[in-house]
This record gives structure tokens, sequence and C-alpha cells, in this order.
């Protein structure tokens, strides 16, 4: 038995959930970004798999998408570190749920 | 392809991502989180796109992981630990990994068994980058710069 596209898809999927749950369940800042870097890292892996799984010859599409979303990841990762050290400075806390200052 | 390598791959990168998104401990998530890019970089190298790969290993665990390490120093005063847990994300989670798996195996897939592929060399990915991506990549080099010059910004002590 060969690792069928399916069964990349599966794993991606499951990685994209685990990084959900992050995003979702837990009350850090950082680990709110871990788990959107999950998400991203898990979208990079389907591309790669049905680059892989394409009839060939083609164009590396799906290899060009996932060098741009590793690029923006990196710089999404830096501003958000660069928000949750500000807020830390100003609020004394990395906790999304003691952020609640606008709300009505 | 190589399944009992797929097996392994995969059974480190979820099982690490899962460490990542449940330990209470900051630090030991932070390293988890590095262990499952390494499994995701390992199954770029498994489907032959070995410059994504080193990419994917560069950038998490050398710049973003590293990142994080630091953003948890400095930010340490704060609870060592996190308490709180959501379990309604769970729920929600499942329901999504429910649903896509469902989408997943109903969909007829145009071909499960992987061609042969001429390997993807550093020169033609360049080629490719020079020639038909050439707009995308400047694009990104400004979201960069822009990203640098933003968070340098933000965390700049203000002057009273």
């Amino acid at each position: 038995m060969t690792p069928t596209l399916q069964l990349f898809l599966i794993i991606s999927a499951a990685l994209f959930c685990i990084g959900l749950l992050a995003a979702l369940s837990r009350r850090h800042a950082i680990f709110i970004l871990i788990g959107i870097e999950m998400m991203l890292a898990a979208a990079g892996l389907n591309f790669i798999a049905f680059w892989r799984f394409a009839p060939q010859p083609q164009p590396p599409t799906g290899v060009m998408v996932t060098i741009f979303a590793i690029a923006i990841a990196a710089a999404e990762a830096a501003v958000g570190l660069a928000l949750v050290i500000t807020v830390y400075r100003n609020y004394r806390t990395t906790s999304v749920d003691k952020l609640d200052q606008l709300k009505g | 392809m190589n399944s009992a390598a797929f097996i392994i791959i995969a059974v480190l990168t979820l099982s690490a991502a899962l460490a990542a998104a449940t330990l209470p401990r900051l630090i030991h998530a932070a390293l988890s989180f590095a262990v499952a890019f390494v499994g995701v970089a390992a199954f770029y190298f498994l489907l032959g796109a070995e410059f994504v790969g080193l990419v994917q290993v560069f950038v998490y665990i050398g710049a973003v992981a590293v990142l994080i390490v630091f953003t948890i120093l400095l930010t340490r005063r704060d609870a060592e630990k996190d308490r709180g847990f959501n379990w309604s994300g769970v729920v929600i989670a499942l329901a999504v990994f429910g649903g896509l798996l469902w989408s997943i195996l109903k969909t007829p897939t145009f071909g499960n068994v992987a061609p042969k592929i001429e390997p993807l060399t550093v020169r033609r990915i360049g080629e490719t980058l020079m020639t038909d991506y050439v707009w995308p990549l400047q694009c990104v080099g400004l979201v960069l710069t822009a990203a640098l010059i933003g968070a340098l910004i933000l965390v700049m002590e203000e002057k009273r």
C-alpha cells in the first residue's frame, strides 16, 4: 500500500482541525498564533499534495503557492508577536479573555 | 513513495501538533510546535518538493519558533500556565474534521497513484519565480518590508 492522495488530504485536514482547536479553545494569545500557523501549514501541505498527484508535466504552481504562503505566514507571525508584546506591555496580560475594553 | 515513512511522519506530526495545542506549559507547546513543523517539512520531502521542505525548516524552525520562544520569555511574568481551556472549541474542531473527512471520502480524486515526475530543481523554481511569478514575488517583498517596519513600530517604546 502506497500513500494515496486521500491519505494526504486526511492528514492535512487533521492538522487543520488541530490548529482550529488551538485557535479556538486556548486563552493565551501565543497559542492562537500557533494554531493559525498550523492551519496555514495544513493548507500548504494540501497544495503540495495536489501538485504531486496531478497529471504531469505541468508548471509547479502548487509549489509556488506554498512558497508564497510560507512568506506571508512569516510576516503574519512577526506582526502578531509584536502585537502580543505590545498588549503585554500595556495590560500586563496576554490572555485574550481579559482584553474586553471595547466590549459594549 | 514509502508507506512506512508516511506512517511514521504522520504519527509524529499529528501527535506533536496535538501536544502543541493542548499542553498547559507554553514553552513545551512551543517546542512541540517546532517538532510538528519538522514533520510537515518531512512530508514535503516525501512528496518530492525538497526546496519547499528546506524553506519550511529555515523559516519555521529557524525563525518563527525562535520568535515564539522569545515572546514567551518576554511575557513571562504573566501566568506561566494557561489554565483556561474552552471545551466548545473541541466540539467545533471535531465537527469541522467530520465535515472535511466526509467531503474528502465522497469526492472522486483524479489519481491516487503518484505519477513519475522529473525532479523539481531549484533552478526550475528560480526560473519560474523570475518569469511567471515576478509580480507576486515583488509584492511579497513589499509585504515583508511592511511587516518588518510595522513590527518594529509596534514594539518601539513610546517617547513621553
